[in-house]
């Protein structure tokens, strides 16, 4: 009971602080809720008349749901990666730092879970992937393996959060050397989760797309470039509506990072652009589609080069000292990145990997009107999810919300 | 037989839980008739090869209940276990394909594929004869040809459908198990079981995998009533469907459809294991190839030159 009653406080002060703010909080909340509910009405209207609801076919069997979900994977592991230098730099407030990161991990996780259940064609059997209950084909199924690290890596997350949290609430400090090893061992837990996405897709040789040693490095160097930059214009929304303070010099170390990510990011790419066109096999045909088009479908070249030029724009700005200096133009380069990996992994990977298809048919994807509603409703649910934990997050940072007794 | 029954306790236990838990849900939701409009027995059922002998009657008949109603007709639905000493084989001869595509629709026929929006097990690409003289490349495949007769002038026709690998990539993927290897070869799939993740069609190098994307449309009369329960029953929207050799037919001794129907004779079928039968003389006298070997999938299917 003593343990309970602080926690019973602790959930209706956070139910108070989140039902309190301004007039742009609440429209925020609002535009998300109603971007949800539309989300779940896509996904109900899918759920009834079938996934034929999206564009995907036998052809293109994976598409924008699969798409987002490995990019978010990224997401939520690149998140934490800054908790690396965040530590080791000594950055200003080094809480505040994990604990958005954290934050931000909990919510693409979220999304991740929500985009997978919702490209399942039967999701009410979910139950048949659940150890005990069901018969999950462990250890031969990367699926199982996602889902196995996914939970481990979202129920440590959560830990460490509630953890800061309720320490910070009740008013006593937090214990360095109780918490620290928890959050370093988060960070082989985040690597781990997406090297089994990455995994997931290069464990498929009948795709040679995907069948490339270079495909987990590429999926971790392309979430280091687009996570940390979701983290940098976060903590400078948070900087601003908040009442943390997060100084420049810190944003300035995570675009130096970013910097070094991205131009790994683009040396991986232009290894894999040697190996599949200096001497092509039979299957450069999905790297020609990528890059170039087939049969006079462009489509998918041109997210290819859009992401490529969103990434080197972004490079630049993050690598040249004077031009990251300027706040508007770093935050600039953190759409830009955040924008160019999206493209690049949420289709530019997916599609050629599945086009031309196994015996060769071009059938060219591009996701329904209903698959976009129903991708939009979990973006906004899981930002929805991440502006309550942050808003509760904050007041107690601020010591708006603190438990009675202290 | 130990394994077997310890599995069988562990999924009675999971049924008794799901069952009060679905229970109190519906309890919880208050609604009249959602036990109708939710098929409770079909969602707490247990995976096919956990299913204990009285389980299984319960299922088939379940299922010849509702199909019969469905179709307006007596459906039978059967779970004929695979033979000793049979690992089956086909055998295609290219030379001889004109590529009718009476194997396509008869497999339609015989296994009740969605006539709405049209499934295909077998899938018949026409290849220039030329540019297959240096080599085939799948890419140069055509699945859409459509003359007025067959076969077309310097076209040569190969039918693709599942080639029931060995080492076959879309049982291994499978997160829930819901699609193996009998052990008469045959890749089978447990359609209460699939969740419809498709990850098996993203690993299928054949393309040999087909989801349902909507409820599947067969038309009363044109149904087949002798049905298999991992075979030619009807499948239900959101789950991933192939063919399985007709395994309905030939674990009672017949030919897969798509052979008898084949009027050139283009197609074998056989058991690997006996070395009197035709697949086994097709292996040892004809030159003969699998598609995709270089991926180690070693399939039972293979083509020949006649």
């Amino acid at each position: 009971m003593k343990t309970l009653r602080p926690f019973w406080d602790f959930t209706a002060g956070s139910v108070a602080v989140v039902s309190r703010g301004n007039r742009y909080y609440y429209a925020w909340i609002a535009l998300l809720v109603l971007l949800s509910l539309g989300g779940l009405a896509a996904w109900g209207n899918q759920f009834v008349n079938g996934l034929i609801t999206s564009n995907m076919r036998d052809q293109v069997s994976w598409g924008f749901y699969i798409g987002n979900f490995a990019f978010l994977v990224g997401v939520a592991a690149a998140a934490v990666v800054l908790v690396i230098p965040a530590y080791v730099y000594q950055w200003g407030p080094l809480k505040e730092v994990v604990m958005l990161a954290e934050l931000v991990s909990l919510a693409a996780i979220i999304m991740c879970i929500f985009f997978v259940t919702v490209d399942l064609g039967r999701p009410q059997l979910f139950w048949h992937l659940m150890p005990a209950l069901g018969n999950p084909n462990f250890p031969y199924s990367l699926l199982v393996w996602d889902i196995l690290v996914l939970t481990s890596y979202w129920a440590i997350s959560y830990f460490i959060v509630t953890y800061l949290l309720f320490k910070d609430y009740m008013g006593q400090k937090y214990n360095v050397n109780f918490i620290m090893p928890v959050i370093f061992l988060s960070i082989p837990l985040a690597i781990s989760i997406h090297t089994v996405t990455a995994f997931l897709f290069m464990g498929l040789k009948a795709r040679p797309f995907w069948d490339t040693a270079i495909l987990a490095p590429r999926f971790l160097s392309s979430a280091f470039s687009s996570g940390p930059a979701l983290v940098l214009i976060v903590l400078q929304i948070m900087r601003r509506v908040g009442s943390i303070s997060i100084p420049n010099k810190a944003l300035f170390k995570i675009a130096e990072f970013l910097a070094y990510a991205m131009a790994i990011n683009l040396f991986f790419l232009g290894v894999e652009v040697f190996s599949e066109f200096y001497s092509p096999t039979q299957h450069a045909v999905h790297a020609r589609l990528h890059w170039f088009g087939l049969d006079g479908r462009t489509d998918i070249a041109i997210y290819t080069w859009l992401s490529l030029a969103c990434n080197v724009i972004a490079f630049v700005i993050f690598a040249v000292r004077p031009l990251r200096y300027k706040l508007p133009l770093l935050s600039a380069g953190c759409v830009l990145a955040f924008g160019g990996v999206f493209i690049e992994k949420g289709l530019g990977l997916l599609l050629p990997g599945m086009t031309p298809d196994m015996l060769g048919e071009i059938y060219i994807y591009n996701p329904s009107l209903n698959e976009l509603a129903v991708g939009v409703g979990v973006w906004s649910a899981g930002a929805l999810f991440f502006t309550l934990m942050a808003k509760v997050a904050m007041a107690i940072s601020a010591g708006e919300l603190r438990h009675r007794g202290t | 037989m130990a394994g077997n029954k310890k599995a069988n306790q562990r999924g009675a236990s999971r049924r008794e839980f799901l069952k009060t838990a679905t229970a109190g849900v519906g309890a919880m939701v208050g609604v009249p008739g959602a036990a109708e409009a939710f098929d409770f027995e079909t969602f707490l059922q247990n995976h096919f090869r956990e299913l204990s002998e009285d389980e299984l009657k319960d299922v088939l008949q379940r299922l010849e209940r509702k199909y019969s109603k469905k179709y307006r007709k007596t459906v039978s639905i059967d779970a004929t276990g695979p033979i000793d000493g049979v690992v089956y084989g086909y055998g295609l001869d290219i030379s001889r394909c004109i590529g009718c595509r009476r194997c396509v629709y008869g497999c339609v026929e015989e296994n009740n594929q969605s006539r709405d929006p049209e499934i295909h097990w077998i899938r018949v690409l026409e290849f220039e004869r030329e540019k297959v003289l240096r080599g085939i490349n799948l890419e140069d495949g055509n699945p859409y040809y459509d003359h007025e007769q067959v076969p077309a002038e310097g076209k040569i026709y190969l039918p693709v459908a599942c080639q029931h690998c060995e080492d076959s990539p879309c049982t291994n993927v499978c997160p829930t198990g819901a699609t193996w290897t009998e052990p008469d070869g045959i890749v089978v799939i447990d359609y209460d079981w699939c969740i419809g993740c498709r990850y098996c069609m993203a690993s299928c190098p054949y393309g040999a995998r087909h989801f349902n994307w909507k409820e599947p449309e067969i038309p009363a009369d044109e149904i087949n009533p002798d049905m298999h329960i991992i075979g030619n029953r009807p499948r239900p929207k959101g789950v991933v469907e192939k063919c399985s050799f007709c395994i309905q037919r030939v674990r009672k001794g017949r030919y897969p459809a798509c052979v008898e129907v084949c009027p050139v004779g283009a197609r074998k079928f056989g058991n690997l294991l006996d070395p009197n039968s035709e697949i086994r003389y097709l292996l040892e006298n004809k030159r003969t190839f699998v598609l995709k070997a270089e991926l180690n999938t070693r399939p039972k299917f293979f083509y020949f030159y006649g």
